[in-house]
This record gives structure tokens, C-alpha cells and sequence, in this order.
């Protein structure tokens, strides 16, 4: 059997084809439902493998990015969550599906750390391609200090913290920090472009302290071969396969299990 | 009657930097406000009063506040904030949408907090100046630079603030307009004073019919016929008989020519006679449609919202997104969007405020907000906008364009569709309110000084996820097969849907089921209400349940309006009591069809005589910065270009994603390797001098930037966009025709038929008594299907040592071109128009190039010719410059080395090519125009040569900066 994943659909979600076929390219059986319908019935979130929150911009991004879809996950469907969690299954959101995450307090949890998504420093809607470090919270899907080369499209994607040095060095400790963006020479940065949004720590992307709570700001699934890449695939942005790399590797364990 | 408010606002913590706040701070400055310290911005919420206290704090916790950057201000009902004097609050005039207020009662309710559905949650905004500062003068300032007064009001933080009261209502009964005895004036009167904008003539056709039927017509039936009758819904001008009348320039006739039905007889008959089996649906429909494989389509479709964007350039832009979102949404049984087109006309940047006639916003503020209002409705909807440009102009200050289009994938077997008698007429989406009231009238009359405030009813404010709700669960009933017919409500809302789809049957519609926005409309305000979102379905007897099922499960409001008939009459009901009774055929053909008298003054220039003294390295700098050349990466980068996984080719390309592109390539299904080339051209300075030849040049660009990105020029579909001055003035509409023709004669010319298109022709602008039309100027935006994408080429340079070649001859003529005219002053001269016979086998050769991956890179040459296409493939590679020999140049005897960097002749590309492929590439562009004019270097700067002999170098760092492009 496939990997199961059950991706969840909102008004506003809007990245949800892109993200379902990168899962099916990287070996899933991917079903989509209705946050409504979910609310009604949160036990069909035993039937999964991975539940996957897509980017977009639910209820038009009222009241901050997220915040919406966020209530209605920590009301309605977080227990069904931890109980996914427990079993060893996934948590994913990626772009509006991390701001969620972070909004309902998924992520980073961690006790005592305040994280929030917020506007870009240029104040700003940016869409730019960015090269993601693997950090090493991330080391199990993807090869830690590898480029994932990703689309970063949002306008309230800066990761800012409660007390920026304390909360930072203990998001270090625990190994949370999944991706850093880069530079071309691969060297961590908050400045922008590499950086469209001035995230302190020039974190991109969290984990829990299991690897199995995941939220990215740029788009992966948006990285679906050379054709996609802003050379098309000419070296400076990888040769394409990363991002359905990073897909398998989330999928790694249920993957294993199903060849079994 | 109003009620008190909690209040609840939302400042970033004092240690944060606001960039709201800052941009607040200059714009009250340049108002010329006086302010000592910081300006702090808020963004804010009033809930209704009779919440507790206890209520309001957990909410403003748990949904308002973020917890890591936010302050919290909770006012109870009549409380102040402690520096009430020094702050400004800034809300939406009553009965203006407010998406983010429903969102926020939405996620009251989440929370268990219980709102009766009239209670409503407002979102506004507040500033607070540090430092103190004079109230009024604050209040006065802000209603200027931080408001905008046709949908906001500004009120100074000492007054309490009161949830707004609902709109007045209208009397609720059946009431009839005394027609039948009325004289002319007495007919131009009505027209006038209910907003018709009828003319005397089309009036007086009005008055027979009803005298035939014996009664006197009710106000929703003169409402009806004037937004069915209007310029915008009918195009009267494009559609009817004309007679042209060219001139020289001292008065003697050259040439007359009549049409019966000018686009039937230009651009249509073209269209007609080139008839390829590839054209699905052409000019029938809310869009054209083409076919990408055997099964799958593409609809496409460009619209204009000119007036409402000046009124309200975020809300008019992002409407004008939305409403050709549902034209495609509309077309057929429904297309599915993957990308969206805009190109905007303003005024030039450098105009003092004082010179910003009155009425009207400065062209910085105007392109700010259409820009905004695009990137938030197009973002929302997850629609990548890939293809635009901006064009500044002095002859668009008052009167600004907004173009935006769309292009959706649909089934072939969904292309057609027809309403059947007996089913039902369904309204889903959003509820119908007082806004936007008289939109159809309203663009089809010139904008005048007090447009700003006696126009704010047209105004509409675009709520996107509504939209993309409607877009989600259309494509659900659409693929079960739940509906026989679908269109969009635009303009004349109700009234132009039902009277559309009931056209070859016959409807009946009772108003008093249309949900509303709020109580009070009157039944005719609900029948051509432009409120924005809805789509109107015909869906039979046995699938109705399930659809409106369907709807609810996707918390999509679906209304049962009434029935398709087979009457052939459209009959309104008001609970119960009739108050419209018309047959369609009066309805759709009653509208008289006057001659239109039509003039032009054929122009003698003189040919454009390039000077010999100009620095070439100093001109192409200054070429790079021009307004229309300069890098527009810093709009682009607002849209998100990229969603839905399918951009190929993107907008600005190369490693360092900062090279301009010529046509930007989608995939609209990730399974499938097809895909389009979408591409746009628009060449208003040239159409001030020889309309025919500006016409002619935009389509040539439009054809040339999907070419250079891989299309294939033997399957390009063309859409036309005339946005004209006022065409009753004969003057306007000779330059029109003139332009009808030239689309009539490029696309047969280049086998490239038009498949829809759109006019807005009342572009003027008074003052007094001074009248300004825009310049004229056609959009072509065209579209050519791609088997496989893979073969898409790209602008920037790829490698050292490739050879450059250059397809195509450069010719002198340079009149209206954006360098030669504004910076050489040869605006007066001769301007480039295409060679219509050698351009196709250009076209073919250059594709085929391309298609047998000869060429790696290609770049049409556009505005700024050679050295600027040049130097964008150089700004665009990682590192790489050129050297090139001007003499190697193909160009026309007598030629100079400026006109040969510069011209601005179409139907010209460049290409980057291995040297050992340039045998096989010969040998594809045989006898055409072409030279292999230089070669690709490895480190970065553009070398020109001159019969051997150095010219001058620049390095590309350079060209870059000048072109404001980021390092």
C-alpha cells in the first residue's frame, strides 16, 4: 500500500494541486477534504499516514495569515492531530499551512518559546525563488547542509520570536531549526533577496522535536523538475530533483513500511 | 438608529519598526502636516456593543492580536483612547464591503461567541502621532493622504465611534415612468436624471415600443434596456454602420470608405475568413477559445475597468481582476484560471501635484494602488499573473487604463452550452448590495471633476476567497455534469446575466429572493446591481438539489431565482406583483443603429533623420531608465507568478531571475507536457502619429513575444483591446476605424485570427469646457499553444563564445519610438510599421530555430531596439556580456550606426547559437534578412564594434543599475 495523505482544503487554499501531485511524484496516495466536512468527522484523520495543510490564503488571510485555519485546527481537529502524532504519522504545512501550524501552536512547540509569522520587512508580497539549507533538526529527510532550492511566495513570512536570542539558541538545542535561506555560496542569511522577508535566525522552516511536525514558508512543491527553475535547469538553481527528493523523504518511513 | 462598539486595536509593539506607520508619516509631510515624532498605524476591529468584556478580551487574544509583535488597545462602547486628540480613524462609508469585518464575525462564531447575522464586526484602521499634533489640521491632512474619500471617512480620535446604521431603504412597490406623451427634451431628461445614459434617439425607440404595447414602462424596464443597450455591454459604436472620411492635411478628401458593422467587417471577417479548425469559440462567448490537445482548450479573455480605477485604483484594479476571472469562469460550462495578464496606462511620475487636475490622483498613487489591488485579488485567488506591462504617458493622467486578462483550461466537451426552459435560474456566490449600482452606465460616460464624489455608488470593493469558493465548488458541479448553462454577473449584474442566458428562451425572475447585502434595496437596484462574485446557472429540475447541496457543503450561498421559460419574454416579479414584461427580441434587437460619421487627417511626416553627434553609451543608459524600458521586476515580484506549479517561462528569468522576458510559457496541467506562450504588445506613442501603424505594431509585438519564447506563429490567437476617446466625436473614431482595419489586414497577413475582444471608448476627461482623450491605444494580447514546453527558449545568454545572429532588417523610420521621440526629439517623424509580407516567413524561420534547438536564447528587439535587447540578454546571464559589429547589422541603405542600435523596427529578433550550428541554422533562415552580428564573452560588459573598430563598452553592472534592476 502507498503512503496515505489527507490534505486539507479551506477557502483560500490555493497551492493544493502542485502539492498533491509533488506527493503522488514522490510515491503517495493523496485525498483531499473539506475543512468543513473534516470538522464534521476528525476521526478520518486515523485513516492517514501524513496530514498535509497546503499554502494559499485561507479566509483571504484575515485577521494575520493563518489565524482562521489555525482556530479551526486547535478547536476541531487537534486532538485527532496528537493522536495522528503519537501513532508516528506526519504533520506538514507548507507556505499558509505553516503559518496555521505556527498560528495553533504546533509549532515550534516548544515550552517557553514564542514564535509568530509576520510581515516581510520590505512590508510586501514577494515571489522569488530561494535556496533553502538543510539544517540539522531536518537531517533525517534531507542530507543536513544540502540546497533545496524553493519558491518563496508570501507577504507574512518572517519568523520572529518572543526574546530573539534566548528563543533562538534554544530552537538550536533542541534541533527545530529545519531550513535556514542561503546564498548562493550556501552561507545562511537573513538579507534580502536571499532572504525575501528578514526572518530572524534566517530561519525558513520548523520541525518538532520529533521531525514529524514540519512547516516551510517557501514552496517545494513548486520545484517539480528543471523546467520549473528560474535557468531551467542550466546548475545554479540544482538539476530539479530536489524538491520531489525532499517529498520521498518525509514519506521515507511510510514507504518503508508499505515495502514491507 | 446606531449602537456603541467595543473597539479593538492593534498596534506592533513600540520597538518594532511600522512600515505603515512610516509611509503614513510621508505621506501626511508631503500634505504638508508638521509632525515632531513617529506616526504609529493600527489595524483594528468594532464589535458590537452588547458583547462582555470578558468576550472581547478572549477574542482580541485568541483571533486579533499576534502575540510576539502586537499591542493591544480594547476601548469599551463611548470610551476614548488616552491620546484620542492625536489620532485619526479611517473607516468604510456605510454600505461598502468589508470581507475582512465577515471574516472576523466568521471566527466570533468559531469561538462560541454568538452574533446575530445583523450584527456585524467592521475591520478599520487608526494613526496615532507621537509628539502631538493639531487635531483638525491631522483630520484634514489624513482625509487626503491616507483616505480615500469615495469609499472612506476620516474622524478624529476624540469622536466615538458607533457601529454605522443600515442603509435607508427604497419604497418597495411597483413604479412607472411617464414616457408616452414625454418630447425629446422631456426624454433626454429621464435618461438623465435615473443614470441611463440613453440617447434621445435610442429614448424615442424606447417610447414607440411601449406605445405599441400600451402602457408606460416601469423604472426596472427602462433600468434593463439601458445596461442591455449600454456601450459597455452592447458596443453600439464598434457594431454599427460608419462612414470614414480621410483627409490630408489641407482639408481634401483622399479616400471615403462605409461599413455596415465595422468589426463584422474588419476584425471578425478576418477572423472569418481565416476560420482554422484549431478556433473553438470565437466572439460568441465571455472568451475566446482555442484548442491545446484534442480534448483540452484554452479560454482567454482581456477586460478593461478604467473608470472604476480611477475612482479607486485598489478596489477598481482588483474588481477588474475578479470580473475577468469570472469571464472565464463563465465560458462555456466553465474554464478552470491558470494565469492572469495586466497591463496598466498612467500618467508620467514626474508631474508636480499641483498640475494633477482636480478630481483626479497623482499617476504615482493611481499605479500604487491598481498594482496592489491586482496582487491581492490575483494572489488570493492563486492565479499566477505572468504577462503585463506599465506604460506612462501625460495623456493618461486623468484617465488611466486597466487591463487585465485571464486564461483558464476547459474540456472541449464543455465548450458548449444553452439554458433550457424549465430550468432553474441560480445565483451562487456573494449577496447583492447597493454597490456598484449603474457600473454598466457609468464606464460608458467621460469621467468629470465631480466623478469622485457623485460616482462613489459605482465604486465596488472585490472580496477574492468568495470568488475562489465559487471558482472551487464551479469546477466540482461542472465536472458532475450539474448545470446546462453558467455566465458571470459583470456589468448590469443580474440584468445582462439572465438577459443573456434567457435570450433564445425566455426567464422569469422574482426579485424579492436575491439575498442581500442588507435590507432596503429596491427591486431594481437588485436587478442591476454590479455587486461582485455572483455567477448565474441554469440548472434543470433533476440535478437542482444536488447542486445547491453541493454550494452548501462548500459554504457557498446558492439562490433559486426563478425559471428559464420558453416565452421569449423576460417577465420580473417583485413578490408576486409584476414589474417587467419585455420580449427579448425588443430587449436584444431594439437598439437603433444610427450612421456614425467618422475622420481622419492622414499625417505627412517627414523620415526620421537620426542625428551623428549623440553618445551612444550615454543614450543607452538613458534608454534602459526610460519609464517604458525600465525593469518592472519590482511589480512582478508582488504577484505571485509561480502558483499553481506551471510557470515555465517566468516573467523575469536567468539564475539571478532578473532578465526581462518576451512571452511568459504555463503549463496548465502539470501531467501533460503542453503548454502556451502568452504575449502582449502595445504601442500608443506610435498611434498618436498613424493609428493604423500603432495598431499594426502592437499586434507585431504581441505575435513577436510569444515566437521569441517558443510559440508557434502558424497557432496565434489574438484578442483586441480598443480603449478610444469619446467615438461620437467623429476626430476619435476615424483613428478607430483606421485601427479596426489594421487588425483586419496584420491578422490575415500573418494567419493570426482574433478570437475576442473588448472596447471601452469613452476615455476622455473634462475640465470646463476642455475636453482630453487619451491617446488611442489598442492592447493585443496573443497566444499560441506549445506541444511540449521543454522547447521553450529564454532571453538571457547562455554561454561564452556562442555566436549572436540577427533575424530581420532594420529600417530607419523611428516616429513615436520611445527613445528616438523622447530622448533624440524625433517624436514628428516617419514611425516603424511592419512589412506585412516578409513578416511571416520571419515568424516561421525564427520558430523553427527554435523548435530544432538551434537557438538557445532569443530576444525580440522592442522598445529601444538592438543595444537594449542586448543589453537585457546581458543583464539576465550570470556574468556574460557581447561584443557585436554594427556594420554587420542587415539594414536599409543610408542607415547610420544610432538608427542601426536603436530603431525600433519590428518583426526582429536576436539569437544566441553554438558556433557549430550556425551551418545548420543558416540553412533554416536562407535568403531572409539575417547576419551573425557578434558573439557572447565571458566577462560582463557590452562591447560595439564599427566595421571592425571599437565604438564604446559598458559594463553590465552598469546597464543593470540603470535599468533598476537589483544587483
Amino acid at each position: 500500500m502507498k503512503p496515505r495523505v489527507l490534505q486539507l482544503f479551506a477557502a483560500g487554499v490555493n497551492c493544493d494541486r502542485e502539492l498533491s501531485h509533488a506527493f503522488a511524484l514522490a510515491g503517495a496516495e493523496v485525498e483531499q477534504i473539506h475543512v468543513r466536512e473534516l470538522m464534521r468527522r476528525p476521526e478520518r484523520i486515523r485513516d492517514c499516514d501524513l496530514f498535509s495543510v497546503p499554502g494559499g490564503f485561507t479566509y483571504g488571510d484575515d485577521l494575520g495569515a493563518g489565524t482562521i485555519l489555525g482556530t479551526e485546527i486547535e478547536c476541531f481537529l487537534g486532538e485527532e492531530l496528537r493522536g495522528l502524532h503519537q501513532r508516528g504519522g506526519t504533520i506538514f504545512g507548507v507556505c499558509n499551512g505553516f503559518q496555521a501550524l505556527v498560528k495553533c501552536g504546533l509549532l515550534p512547540g516548544l515550552e517557553g518559546v514564542r514564535a509568530s509569522l509576520t510581515w516581510n520587512r520590505t512590508h510586501r508580497f514577494e515571489c522569488r525563488w530561494v535556496r533553502l539549507r538543510v539544517e540539522a533538526g531536518l537531517g533525517h529527510v534531507l542530507p543536513a547542509g544540502s540546497i533545496l532550492p524553493a519558491a518563496a511566495a508570501h507577504a507574512e513570512g518572517r519568523l520572529v520570536l518572543g526574546s530573539p536570542a534566548r528563543d533562538l539558541a534554544l530552537l538550536e538545542q533542541a534541533g527545530l531549526v529545519a531550513f535556514r535561506y542561503a546564498d548562493a555560496a550556501g552561507a545562511a542569511t537573513s538579507e534580502y533577496p536571499a532572504c525575501p522577508n528578514g526572518s530572524e535566525g534566517a530561519i525558513a522552516g520548523l520541525v518538532d522535536a520529533s521531525g514529524r511536525i514540519l512547516g516551510l514558508m517557501p514552496h517545494p512543491e513548486r520545484n517539480l523538475g528543471p523546467g520549473s527553475l528560474p535557468d531551467r535547469g542550466a546548475g545554479a538553481w540544482g538539476d530539479g530533483s530536489e524538491g520531489i527528493a525532499f517529498f520521498r523523504g518525509m514519506l521515507a518511513p511510510y514507504l518503508a513500511a508499505s515495502a514491507v | 438608529m446606531t449602537k456603541g462598539a467595543w473597539r479593538v486595536e492593534l498596534e506592533l509593539s513600540p520597538e518594532r519598526s511600522d512600515p505603515v506607520g512610516e509611509a503614513a508619516l510621508k505621506a501626511l509631510e508631503h500634505r504638508g502636516l508638521t509632525v515632531a515624532g513617529a506616526v504609529r498605524s493600527a489595524r483594528a476591529y468594532l464589535l458590537p456593543g452588547d458583547l462582555g468584556r470578558a468576550q472581547v478580551e478572549e477574542a482580541s487574544r485568541r483571533l486579533f492580536a499576534d502575540p510576539v509583535t502586537e499591542v493591544v488597545r480594547i476601548l469599551a462602547p463611548g470610551e476614548l483612547p488616552a491620546e484620542a486628540a492625536a489620532m485619526v480613524v479611517i473607516r468604510r462609508l456605510p454600505g461598502v464591503a468589508d470581507p475582512e469585518g465577515q471574516s472576523a464575525g466568521r471566527a466570533l462564531r468559531l469561538l462560541g461567541v454568538e452574533l446575530a447575522e445583523s450584527e456585524a464586526v467592521e475591520s478599520y484602521r487608526a494613526f496615532r502621532v507621537e509628539g502631538g499634533v493639531d487635531t483638525a489640521l491631522l483630520v484634514e491632512a489624513s482625509s487626503r493622504a491616507l483616505a480615500n474619500p469615495v469609499i472612506e471617512k476620516v474622524s478624529a480620535g476624540t469622536e466615538v465611534q458607533a457601529m454605522h446604521p443600515h442603509p435607508t431603504a427604497r419604497p418597495g412597490v411597483r413604479v412607472e415612468v411617464p414616457l408616452l406623451d414625454a418630447g425629446g427634451p422631456r426624454l433626454t431628461e429621464i435618461s438623465a436624471g435615473m443614470s441611463l445614459a440613453l440617447s434621445v434617439e435610442e429614448m424615442g425607440s424606447i417610447q414607440a415600443f411601449f406605445r405599441g404595447e400600451g402602457r408606460e414602462p416601469t423604472d426596472v424596464e427602462l433600468e434593463t434596456l439601458a445596461q442591455t443597450w449600454s456601450e459597455h455591454c452592447k458596443h453600439k459604436t464598434l457594431t454599427g454602420p460608419v462612414r470614414l472620411v480621410v483627409r490630408d492635411e489641407a482639408g481634401r478628401t483622399v479616400a471615403e470608405r462605409e461599413y455596415r458593422n465595422l468589426l463584422k467587417q474588419t476584425v471578425f471577417e478576418a477572423t472569418q475568413r481565416l476560420s482554422p479548425d484549431w478556433c473553438w469559440s470565437v466572439f460568441v462567448d465571455n472568451a475566446g477559445v482555442v484548442a491545446l490537445t484534442e480534448d483540452i482548450g484554452v479560454a482567454i479573455k482581456v477586460e478593461t475597468h478604467n473608470h472604476p480605477s480611477a475612482l479607486d485604483p485598489y478596489g477598481g484594479a482588483g474588481t477588474g481582476i475578479g470580473g475577468v476571472i469570472r469571464d472565464i469562469l463563465g465560458t462555456g460550462l466553465g474554464a478552470r484560471p491558470f494565469a492572469a495578464t495586466d497591463v496598466f496606462c498612467v500618467g508620467t511620475s514626474e508631474m508636480a501635484a499641483e498640475d494633477v487636475p482636480p478630481g483626479t490622483m497623482h499617476p504615482d498613487r493611481i499605479l500604487a494602488g491598481v498594482i496592489a489591488g491586482v496582487r491581492d485579488y490575483g494572489n488570493r485567488m492563486g492565479i499566477p499573473t505572468v504577462c503585463g506591462t506599465v506604460i506612462r504617458h501625460p495623456g493618461y493622467v486623468a484617465n488611466p487604463l486597466v487591463f487585465a486578462g485571464c486564461v483558464g483550461e476547459i474540456p472541449r466537451d464543455c465548450v458548449a452550452k444553452a439554458a433550457r426552459p424549465g430550468d432553474a435560474i441560480v445565483s451562487i456566490g456573494g449577496r447583492t448590495g447597493r454597490d456598484g449600482i449603474h457600473g454598466a452606465t457609468f464606464s460608458s460616460e467621460a469621467l468629470h471633476e465631480e466623478s469622485e464624489t457623485v460616482d462613489a455608488a459605482a465604486v465596488q470593493i472585490g472580496d477574492p476567497i468568495t470568488e475562489k469558493k465559487v471558482l472551487d465548488v464551479m469546477m466540482l458541479a461542472r465536472d458532475r455534469r450539474l448545470y446546462s448553462a453558467v455566465t458571470d454577473c459583470g456589468a448590469g449584474g443580474f440584468s445582462s446575466a439572465v438577459g443573456e442566458m434567457g435570450e433564445h428562451c425566455g426567464a422569469e425572475v422574482e426579485l424579492s429572493t436575491a439575498p442581500l447585502k442588507y435590507p432596503g434595496l429596491a427591486y431594481w437596484e437588485i436587478w442591476i446591481s454590479e455587486a461582485q462574485e455572483r455567477m448565474v446557472f441554469a440548472v434543470p429540475p433533476e440535478t437542482e438539489e444536488a447542486f445547491l447541496g453541493l454550494c452548501a457543503s462548500h459554504e457557498v450561498e446558492a439562490t433559486v431565482l426563478g425559471r428559464f421559460t420558453g416565452t421569449g419574454r423576460l417577465v420580473l416579479r417583485w413578490h408576486g406583483e409584476l414589474v417587467g414584461d419585455m420580449p427579448m427580441d425588443f430587449l436584444h434587437g431594439g437598439v437603433p443603429q444610427p450612421l456614425r460619421q467618422a475622420e481622419l487627417v492622414q499625417r505627412d511626416l517627414p523620415e526620421t533623420a537620426w542625428p551623428s553627434e549623440a553618445d551612444p553609451a550615454a543614450l543607452l543608459l538613458a534608454a534602459l531608465a526610460h519609464p517604458s524600458i525600465a525593469s518592472k521586476e519590482w511589480v512582478v515580484r508582488q504577484y505571485d507568478h509561480e502558483v499553481q506549479g506551471g510557470t515555465v517561462v517566468k516573467p523575469y528569468q536567468g539564475p539571478r531571475g532578473r532578465g526581462p522576458g518576451d512571452g511568459t510559457v504555463l503549463k496548465p496541467r502539470l501531467d501533460l507536457d503542453a503548454g502556451v506562450a502568452i504575449g502582449c504588445g502595445i504601442a500608443p506613442r506610435i498611434a498618436e502619429l498613424d493609428s493604423w501603424a500603432g495598431a499594426a505594431m502592437a499586434i507585431d509585438e504581441a505575435v513577436r513575444n510569444v515566437v521569441a519564447a517558443g510559440g508557434n506563429p502558424h497557432r496565434v490567437a489574438l484578442l483586441d483591446n480598443f480603449c478610444w476617446g469619446d467615438c461620437r466625436k467623429p476626430d476619435r473614431f476615424g483613428t478607430l476605424v483606421v485601427a479596426a482595419e489594421a487588425c483586419r489586414d496584420v491578422a490575415l497577413a500573418y494567419g493570426a485570427p482574433f478570437i475576442s475582444g473588448k472596447d471601452s471608448l469613452n476615455n476622455e476627461y473634462r475640465v470646463g469646457d476642455r475636453e482630453r482623450p487619451i491617446p488611442p491605444t489598442l492592447l493585443c494580447t496573443a497566444i499560441a499553444p506549445m506541444a511540449d514546453t521543454a522547447l521553450a527558449t529564454t532571453t538571457p545568454l547562455k554561454r561564452a563564445g556562442d555566436l549572436l545572429v540577427l533575424v530581420g532588417r532594420t529600417r530607419a523610420a523611428a516616429g513615436g519610438a520611445s527613445v528616438a521621440s523622447d530622448l533624440l526629439g524625433l517624436r514628428d517623424s516617419l514611425p516603424p510599421r511592419p512589412d506585412l509580407e516578409g513578416a511571416p516567413a520571419i515568424f516561421d524561420a525564427v520558430h523553427r530555430c527554435i523548435e530544432d534547438r538551434l537557438a538557445v536564447s532569443c530576444h525580440d528587439l522592442s522598445e529601444g531596439g538592438l543595444a537594449v535587447a542586448l543589453a537585457e540578454m546581458a543583464i539576465g546571464s550570470d556574468g556574460l556580456g557581447a561584443r557585436l559589429d554594427l556594420a554587420l547589422v542587415p539594414a536599409d541603405p543610408g542607415d547610420c550606426a544610432l538608427g542601426r542600435l536603436f530603431a525600433e523596427t519590428p518583426t526582429r529578433f536576436l539569437l544566441e547559437v553554438a558556433p557549430e550550428r550556425l551551418e545548420r541554422l543558416a540553412a533554416q533562415l536562407r535568403t531572409l534578412p539575417w547576419a551573425a552580428v557578434g558573439e557572447v564573452t565571458a566577462d560582463a560588459g557590452l562591447e560595439f564594434l564599427d566595421s571592425g573598430d571599437p565604438a564604446f563598452r559598458l559594463d553590465v553592472e552598469d546597464l543593470a543599475r540603470a535599468n533598476g534592476a537589483r544587483r
